[in-house]
């Protein structure tokens, strides 16, 4: 499988993507520059984190018009894998392919912690390896992870299975308590209508081998890969 | 020509940001304070061949653009 992995001026996430794919899981992986036009020949695209033209005017507002940005739209349309990570979600949802926004934490504070997930569902090709309801230890760090959407969207993402990752206790419970960012319903991730656009505020590719202090992002990967 | 461009949190939409100042605000004995909301101001310079084109204009770059309409408003002036 061979993963596209785009950056754009700021990601800094970029590398530990290309780590997670091409050293940990053996998969093909190449970095794809955002002024690039064609995403021939890829499997699955990852949209890294990163503070992507530095955050100005809003988190992932000027990456959503970098030139590769057109090819990422018309690739994910005909449904190719596309996961975006931290500011690459961000980027997901001001290009439209997800819907809502993240906005500034609730706190005005950066994060950048290990935090629990739950995972809500498990029947996406992005979380097939994990059991619905496992609980994970993933990290965060963001200043803009405040998960927003109008009420109808909410309705829609909740009757439809669309939330994938919900902020928790470390046994799997949602409690506002528990909620980093101030995200509605304690939203951390959740995929497009037609299951192959996944936008994740926690970082799985961080924590694929122990070494580096956790293997439960693996699951992402374990699921992308098979 | 010159445009200005405010941008505001639609109501409804949080504004922690708006409301730390305000709490500040009140600290510092500014008890008038009974609310505060944060946006954005952008002035721009154009090159318009009349101001109907740069209003029309000017929509499309708050709409693609300059706010994110799913949780910002905007207003458009024109010298």
């Amino acid at each position: 499988m061979k993963f596209g992995i785009v950056v754009f001026p700021g990601s800094n996430c970029d590398h530990d993507c290309y780590h997670a794919a091409r050293h940990v899981f053996n998969q093909e992986a190449e970095y794809v520059w955002h002024k690039e036009t064609s995403l021939k020949g890829f499997d699955c695209i990852i949209l890294p984190g990163g503070f992507s033209y530095g955050d100005y005017l809003r988190t992932g507002a000027i990456a959503r018009f970098s030139p590769i940005m057109n090819e990422v739209v018309s690739y994910a349309k005909k449904g190719g894998l596309v996961m975006g990570i931290c500011n690459g979600f961000q980027i997901l949802a001001e290009a439209g392919l997800l819907p809502g926004v993240l906005m500034r934490n609730k706190s005005l504070k950066f994060i950048c912690k290990n935090i629990h997930l739950r995972v809500e569902n498990n029947r996406t090709l992005f979380t097939k390896a994990y059991q619905k309801n496992q609980a994970l230890t993933i990290p965060i760090a963001h200043a803009d992870g405040n998960y927003f959407a109008d009420a109808d969207t909410i309705k829609k993402l909740e009757d439809n299975d669309r939330i994938v990752f919900r902020y928790s206790t470390a046994d799997g419970k949602i409690t506002d308590d528990v909620n980093p960012n101030g995200s509605v319903n304690n939203i951390a991730g959740i995929i497009n209508e037609s299951g192959n656009v996944f936008g994740t505020m926690p970082h799985p590719e961080r924590v694929v081998e122990s070494i580096l202090g956790g293997e439960d992002g693996r699951g992402v990967f374990d699921s992308i890969t098979n | 020509m010159k445009a200005k461009v405010y941008i505001t949190l639609k109501k409804g939409v949080l504004d922690p940001q708006g409301k730390a100042v305000a709490n500040a605000l009140e600290s510092m004995g500014y008890n008038e304070v009974k609310g505060l909301r944060i946006g954005k101001f952008i002035e721009i310079e154009l090159d318009s061949a009349s101001k109907k084109d740069a209003e029309k204009r000017l929509k499309e770059m708050c709409e693609k653009l300059l706010a994110n309409t799913v949780v910002e408003d905007y207003r458009v002036e024109i010298e």
